[in-house]
């Protein structure tokens, strides 16, 4: 069991350039890698003794766009545990809007590979080397990534509306039941 | 959707996302040569209604009823876990009367949830009579929850900072009464069913999961128990004060075989009930005085910052990683879900099987589409 | 049929001045429209009991409101509902087989009748080749369930019909190996002649095969390899509603769907007739004997069946395939040797 400012100095002492940035003295203590080393830097943590962090339990995209302060980024978060060692670690990513591509950590952590799927499906971003990135919420020809904070929703989908029918809107806004009443012909 | 190149003696079966066992609406593409699965590919996503979208445009309490809307068939462990993820993001301390009552909601939802999982286990192996006995119990559980909020479903209980309502007059009495009913059943249970001699031909020694592929795909409660690790927040990462009840933490041992087996996850649950009535006496008998509202902000308005916050369903770790800019809406909320890591492992833990095993081992890995899909 | 023969021509005054083929004819007639009537009643009565013995294992009461006294009506409504119901067929199904499979399944079941020995005169025919005339025909139910699978143009439907051919083609061998240890003592393939050598005894029941050495243990080989053969619990696999929806009907709906329904339940009577023909004793008891007694008999071995089905859980192919071929068909082949060796001495 290490404490997160422990990892973090095994870290820098390992990748002395590739951690670009750290915070501690929150909740859930991370470290921000360079997005080109991000598989160099978590196979090292998994196949160091002692960090040993044999497993991922969350992989999140997070899109920081109209957040004052914030530049406008892409944030992976990968959140990491070790079940030998009982400690946990977060690392994270800042990858571009345009075009966002990162390396996969598919083959340190198998679920990594549906995590990846969903962060490619809400989010839009590539992982490199993934054996096989598909949509896996959203139907496969399913346009646009709908965790953006940008995303704008389709009116139809192969045909069928997508949003609430404007007729169907102003009758609940008039307080009219919407909908049939299978009972009722 | 591609049919991949196969050989002639090959067949592409469809299963779901209509079909009678596949837990809601689950599709499986399986690569059959006769009897026999070559291949699965598991398409999941119709039951997706974009929670993770909703709870970017709600403000923080506006989230819970969604929680409860994900894995529906234990809405309170749900809900608890987003409670205590924001309250651990504002530095909220509830009262020990919180605490006691969330443990008891927690663990009689963990009871009925399980009763369901072993129940509708039953019927896939082809059982259907310890279905309805499983039926009968849970829906004493469901009364005393519908007498306390209201709902015997989807919940709304575990408010941000406190409960929504207190519990009934008498409910303490109404709960003993139903666990002394409620104990007998299991080892009525395990006559009738967990140690049926056809019931372990079927299910030990089919969708061997091993430790260290359990750990690799992160699956977790019950079904990574079942493979022999001693693994469980409630006494790993405690959260409401759980390091203060006695209860072990029951792990598959491999009895009918090897370990990691269907029946080993199913065995799990089993006693796992058994320990929440443990929990549950000592809760019920601790039970002190307080206002359930007492730390209920008037504004939830969380500051800066981000928190990963995880607690045990009845399916294993659910995690909620909210992000929040400080204003009442939260900024991103990524659940990680159990039964999203269990699902995962499904094609690998049976390839090789037969079709009928396929069907043992969906309903040992115990999924619920709700919160799969979110 | 000579008796009901006999009964016309004593008593219906003129009947044998009629020509002779009427003669023979109206009897046919008459006893295949009880036969029918059997057919009819049977399972409905059956499907009512079975959900109420189901409901009472399960601690609930079954069907309550139709027609008053305990829903006693259910599976009248039940009946007329799939009547009406629209009758489907897959617009890429074979439709002549399709068409057919649920009356050749029915058939078989119900051309099994002919031979039962309800009472010491009350036979449609007595043939003497009357229980190989069982076997074979209760046969003609898997061809029609391997058209069934194969008609509907439906990939559960075929996995269905091919394991109820596997499964049923399998059972029938101890099956027919456990009736032989009966036939081998009593010297004839007649059901009345067997019945007949069933008389007497300690009590009225000493001579029943059930409490003889050999064919006690072939009446437990008989009963599992019969409950295969009519697919029900633990050998319910061709229609396993959990694995392969419903297996061979699962295109099926309204009026064809019910001749399955009903094939399923002339079946199971008829395995379980069969059974307590050529265990029970048949018509023969201590107290009163006849139709009553072999009807009693028979009913309760289909209860066992019920029993089984809503207490066991279901077994997987291979498993079922182990327990026919590893299991029973040895036990059948010592059981054949031993009932020989005890007939010749």
């Amino acid at each position: 069991m290490k404490t997160a400012p422990e990892i973090l100095q095994v870290l820098q002492a390992q990748f002395p350039e590739k951690i670009l940035k750290s915070e501690m003295g929150v909740l859930d203590p991370w470290a921000r890698v360079e997005a080109g080393s991000i598989v160099e830097v978590c196979s090292f943590m998994k196949s160091d003794l002692n960090l040993s962090f044999d497993t991922l339990a969350c992989l999140s995209g997070v899109d920081f766009k109209g957040l004052k302060g914030e530049t406008e980024r892409l944030e992976v978060v990968y959140h990491l545990f070790s079940m030998k060692q009982r400690h946990k670690f977060v690392l994270k990513v800042e990858l571009p809007r345009d075009n966002p591509s990162i390396g996969t950590v598919e083959g340190i952590w198998a679920i990594a590979n549906w995590h990846e799927r969903e962060a490619f499906d809400m989010f839009g971003i590539r992982f490199e080397g993934h054996s096989d990135l598909r949509r896996i919420l959203c139907p496969d020809d399913w346009e646009g990534y709908p965790l953006r904070k940008d995303y704008e929703q389709p009116e139809t989908y192969r045909g069928m509306p997508v949003r609430p029918v404007k007729q169907f809107v102003e009758m609940a806004n008039e307080g009219l039941p919407v909908g049939t009443n299978p009972f009722k012909a | 959707m591609q049919v991949e190149a196969f050989e002639g003696e090959e067949m592409i079966l469809n299963m779901g996302p209509q079909h009678p066992s596949t837990h809601g609406v689950l599709r499986l593409e399986l690569q059959t040569d006769g009897e026999v699965v070559q291949k699965i590919t598991p398409h999941i996503g119709y039951l997706h209604r974009c929670f993770e979208k909703h709870a970017e445009n709600v403000d923080y309490p506006g989230v819970i009823p969604y929680t409860d809307r994900m894995d529906y068939i234990a809405s309170m462990n749900n809900s608890l876990g987003y409670a205590l993820a924001v309250e651990k993001l504002m530095g909220i301390e509830v009262n020990d009367r919180v605490k006691a009552l969330r443990v008891i909601v927690a663990e009689l939802n963990r009871i009925a949830s399980h009763l369901l999982s072993i129940g509708t286990y039953a019927m896939d192996i082809g059982a259907f009579t310890p279905f309805l006995h499983c039926f009968r119990e849970r829906e004493k559980i469901l009364d005393l929850f519908e007498w306390t909020c209201g709902a015997r479903l989807l919940y709304n209980y575990n408010w941000v900072g406190g409960l929504s309502h207190d519990i009934p007059e008498g409910f303490v009495d109404k709960t003993r009464q139903f666990m002394a009913e409620f104990e007998p059943v299991i080892a009525e249970q395990n006559e009738l069913l967990s140690f049926n001699k056809i019931f372990i031909e079927r299910t030990a020694g089919v969708g061997i999961l091993g430790e260290e592929l359990a750990i690799s795909y992160n699956v977790t409660g019950p079904n990574l128990r079942g493979s022999g690790v001693s693994w469980d927040l409630r006494k790993a990462d405690p959260y409401c004060g759980y390091e203060t009840y006695d209860f072990n933490v029951p792990v598959g041992q491999g009895k009918f075989g090897p370990l990691g087996s269907c029946w080993d996850r199913y065995y799990v649950r089993v006693r796992e009930m058994e320990e929440s009535l443990k929990i549950l006496r000592q809760a019920l008998d601790r039970l002190p005085d307080g206002d359930v509202q007492e730390k209920v902000p008037k504004k939830v308005k969380p500051p800066k910052g981000e928190v990963y916050g995880r607690t045990e369903t009845p399916r294993g770790e659910l995690g909620y990683y909210i992000v929040s800019d400080g204003s009442p809406n939260p900024f991103r909320v990524k659940i990680k879900s159990p039964c999203f890591t269990a699902l995962a492992v499904l094609p690998v833990i049976s390839k090789g099987e037969m079709v009928a095993d396929i069907i043992a081992v969906i309903g040992s890995i115990d999924i619920v589409m709700g919160e799969l899909d979110r | 049929m000579e008796a009901l023969l006999k009964l016309l021509s004593d008593n219906v005054a003129g009947y044998g001045s009629l020509a002779s083929p009427l003669q023979y004819l109206l009897p046919m007639v008459l006893a295949s429209l009880c036969c029918i009537a059997l057919v009819a009643l049977f399972p409905i009565v059956a499907v009512y009991a079975e959900r109420k013995v189901a409901a009472h294992m399960q601690d609930r009461l079954g069907p309550m409101r139709v027609g008053g006294w305990h829903g006693w009506a259910q599976t009248i409504a039940d009946g007329i509902k799939l009547l009406l119901k629209e009758d489907i067929i897959p617009s890429e199904a074979d439709r002549v087989l399709f068409k057919l499979a649920p009356l050749v399944v029915f058939a078989g079941g119900f051309a099994s009748l002919v031979v039962l020995p309800f009472g010491a005169s009350v036979i449609v025919s007595d043939l003497n080749i009357g229980v190989l005339y069982v076997v074979a025909i209760s046969s003609l139910g898997v061809v029609g369930i391997i058209m069934a699978g194969w008609a509907s143009n439906n990939k559960y439907a075929l996995f269905g019909g091919m394991r109820a051919a596997a499964q049923i083609v399998s059972y029938e061998i101890p099956a027919v190996m456990a009736i032989l240890t009966v036939v081998i003592p009593v010297g004839s393939l007649s059901t009345q002649e067997i019945v007949r050598a069933q008389e007497g005894g300690w009590l009225g029941i000493g001579n029943w095969f059930i409490f003889k050495p050999v064919t006690a243990v072939a009446f437990l080989v008989y009963y599992l390899a019969s409950l295969a053969e009519v697919n029900r619990t633990p050998f319910d696999i061709p229609e396993a509603e959990s694995e392969l929806v419903a297996g061979y009907h699962t295109e099926y709906s309204g009026m064809r769907f019910a001749f399955f329904m009903l094939a399923e339940y002339v079946n199971m009577f008829v395995v379980s007739a069969i059974g307590a023909t050529l265990f029970l004793g048949g018509w023969n008891s201590p107290v009163f004997g006849g139709p009553v007694a072999f009807m009693l008999k028979s009913v309760a071995l289909v209860f066992v069946q019920f029993w089984l089905r809503w207490t066991l859980p279901r077994l997987r192919v291979d498993q079922l395939m182990y327990v026919s071929w590893k299991v029973l068909l040895p036990a059948s082949f010592v059981l054949v040797i031993l009932a020989g060796a005890l007939a010749v001495r």
